[in-house]
């Protein structure tokens, strides 16, 4: 299509795009905005774009007031904590059905999809009630191993689909020059694998980073992560559009980074391959 | 690319053996997860459980559900989660499909337009509903309102006045980017020259779209419309920041009800028993998903 288009649409165009793009980003530039401001500038009518003092108090009053950082680690640890869980799982698994598959692996591929289906609402009662009686109510491993398996189904998803691109000659040529297996793994097929292991890692940190049903039902302030800590700031005291920017932006900045990097594994990774 | 990997030499018995012991581990944990709590969201189903007296837990049958179904809330509840998914769904397909082909075409400064259009699907539920409550539906200090007021109209108490439109507008705003990256991916396979002969043949702009780019993305389309519906049926926190289901229970889907019935009030029973309509309901969609993605699944 380029070759037909003038100039004069080109221009056209260009606006009409930036203008949706800023509309669609426009609550997080907002936020972004606001938490340099302070709490009175924040709600000042009609609202200050650039033209105000840029303070970095917000950042420092979330951390002295609600030790922010206790939080921030919380997340880290049970998303990072999950998808190691998760990879040791996932792997070996993805592996076997991209490599040997059976006439079954597609059933088991797709029963495993349909676990991913299954509400959490309808399993929440048990699993509430077995962390009350195993004392892992707002204990980080107790939450790590929920996230571990709401994502596994995903994880093995992703892993097999990227694993069966491999190509299976690649092998045989290995082993037909005599590699033993550690070789044949080590030196043939990590290098292959690793780009796709990655992508699986970047999209679960980012689930799991956002999940919000069993963090929020699960925990109440020792292991609770920044979704469950940025939730406390729904039953407002005084002015706090500055402290609620602040705490926010600096809950979505960095999945926000990630995310920006991963999008095309992403659309992998959420449709099951189905869209590509 | 893939070659005949079950036919040649390596799927020897012990290779078998070997592929079913790397499966074991992620299967078992699945199956354990799935079974275990589903079977215990059932027996609690039956029930008279509530956490106030939980060592007189007398069998009930099916009271619970009865009970459960014959609350107006759950009927409310029903009815504002159709409406939740079914208006998000329109709004972020719609929107989707407009906004893919807008990123389309070529123009300056496409990579930014794209990575800022993506943007709010990595903001996590609390924080996304938290500003939109906040920040641009407060009826004073919001921006929509002020937005409201400049063209002279009085501005809407959002959370208050249109609490079910306000939780649709905020998840429409999350779950857009995904619809939009999905549809962009599927508009670019299109091949140019199907889309270059029908110029040339003079079709106009419209025809091409309904033609040929819209059959194109059909699959794309389903795969949204099913994916969404799967996390759609489970919103939560937006609700529990936000209205917390109110006014009333204007604003009260069946995830919220149910996780409500069983924190708020402590009734495992009748939360039990909801739990298991809403697993119902969600395999409805389930089996439509499984099939469609099964049948693009060359394994």
């Amino acid at each position: 299509m380029a070759r037909n288009v003038t100039t004069g649409r080109k221009i056209g165009t260009t606006i009409l795009a930036w203008f949706v793009g800023l509309v669609i980003f426009f609550p997080i530039l907002w936020t972004f905005l606001t938490s340099f401001k302070t709490e009175l500038q924040a709600i000042s009518i009609p609202p200050v774009f650039v033209g105000f003092d840029w303070t970095l108090e917000n950042y420092a009053t979330i951390q002295t007031q609600s030790n922010y950082f206790h939080f921030m680690a919380n997340s880290i640890y049970l998303s990072l904590g999950s998808t190691a869980l998760g990879l040791i799982f996932a792997i070996p698994a993805a592996w076997a059905m991209a490599f040997s598959p059976t006439k079954r692996t597609k059933d088991i591929l797709l029963w495993m999809l349909s676990t991913k289906m299954l509400p959490a609402v309808g399993v929440l009662i048990p699993v509430y009630l077995m962390f009350i009686k195993f004392g892992l109510l707002d204990s980080r491993l107790g939450l790590i191993v929920v996230l571990f398996l709401i994502n596994l189904p995903i994880i093995v998803w992703m892993l097999y689909t990227y694993f069966k691109e491999i190509p299976g000659e690649i092998l045989e040529a290995a082993r037909m020059d005599g590699a033993g297996l550690r070789k044949e793994i080590t030196q043939v097929l990590a290098p292959m694998a690793v780009p796709g292991i990655a992508s699986t890692i970047l999209l679960n940190v980012i689930l799991s980073w956002n999940e919000a049903f069993w963090t929020l039902n699960l925990t109440t302030s020792n292991a609770a992560p920044l979704t469950a800590f940025i939730a406390s700031f729904s039953s407002p005291q005084g002015n706090f559009y500055a402290k609620l920017s602040a705490a926010s932006m600096l809950a979505i900045a960095p999945i926000l980074i990630v995310g920006w990097f991963s999008q095309k594994q992403l659309v992998r990774g959420l449709t099951f391959g189905a869209v590509k | 690319m893939r070659g005949d990997r079950s036919g040649n030499a390596m799927a020897t018995t012990h290779t078998k053996s070997l592929a079913r012991a790397m499966m074991a581990p992620a299967v078992i944990v699945l199956l354990i997860w799935m079974i275990v709590p589903l079977a215990m969201t059932l027996y609690f189903s039956t029930l008279n459980y509530t956490l106030y007296n939980p060592f007189s837990t007398p069998f009930v049958g099916f009271e619970n559900y009865s009970y459960f179904l014959a609350d107006p809330t759950f009927l409310a509840a029903l009815v504002n989660t159709l409406v939740l998914v079914l208006g998000v769904l329109a709004i972020t397909v719609i929107g989707g499909i407009l906004i893919a082909l807008l990123l389309d075409q070529d123009f300056y400064g496409v990579n930014i337009v794209r990575l800022l259009v993506i943007a709010p699907f990595f903001v996590m539920p609390t924080v996304a509903a938290l500003v939109w409550k906040n920040m641009m539906m407060n009826p004073v200090y919001g921006v929509l309102g002020q937005l409201l007021q400049a063209v002279g109209l009085a501005p809407i108490d959002w959370m208050t006045d249109v609490p079910l439109l306000s939780i649709v507008i905020i998840v429409a705003w999350q779950w857009l980017p995904f619809a939009t990256l999905i549809l962009l991916t599927a508009l670019q396979s299109l091949s140019m020259d199907q889309k270059e002969a029908a110029e040339m043949d003079g079709a106009k702009a419209l025809s091409i779209f309904w033609y040929i780019t819209l059959p194109h993305m059909s699959r794309a389309i389903t795969v949204v419309i099913l994916i969404q519906t799967i996390f759609l049926l489970s919103i939560y926190a937006e609700i529990l920041v936000t209205t917390q289901g109110g006014p009333g229970s204007q604003s009260t889907n069946i995830t919220y009800l149910v996780a409500q019935q069983a924190t708020s009030y402590g009734d495992i029973g009748a939360a039990s028993a909801g739990g298991i309509v809403a697993v119902i309901l969600a395999n409805i969609v389930a089996i439509f998903l499984v099939r469609l993605i099964g049948k693009n699944l060359d394994a």
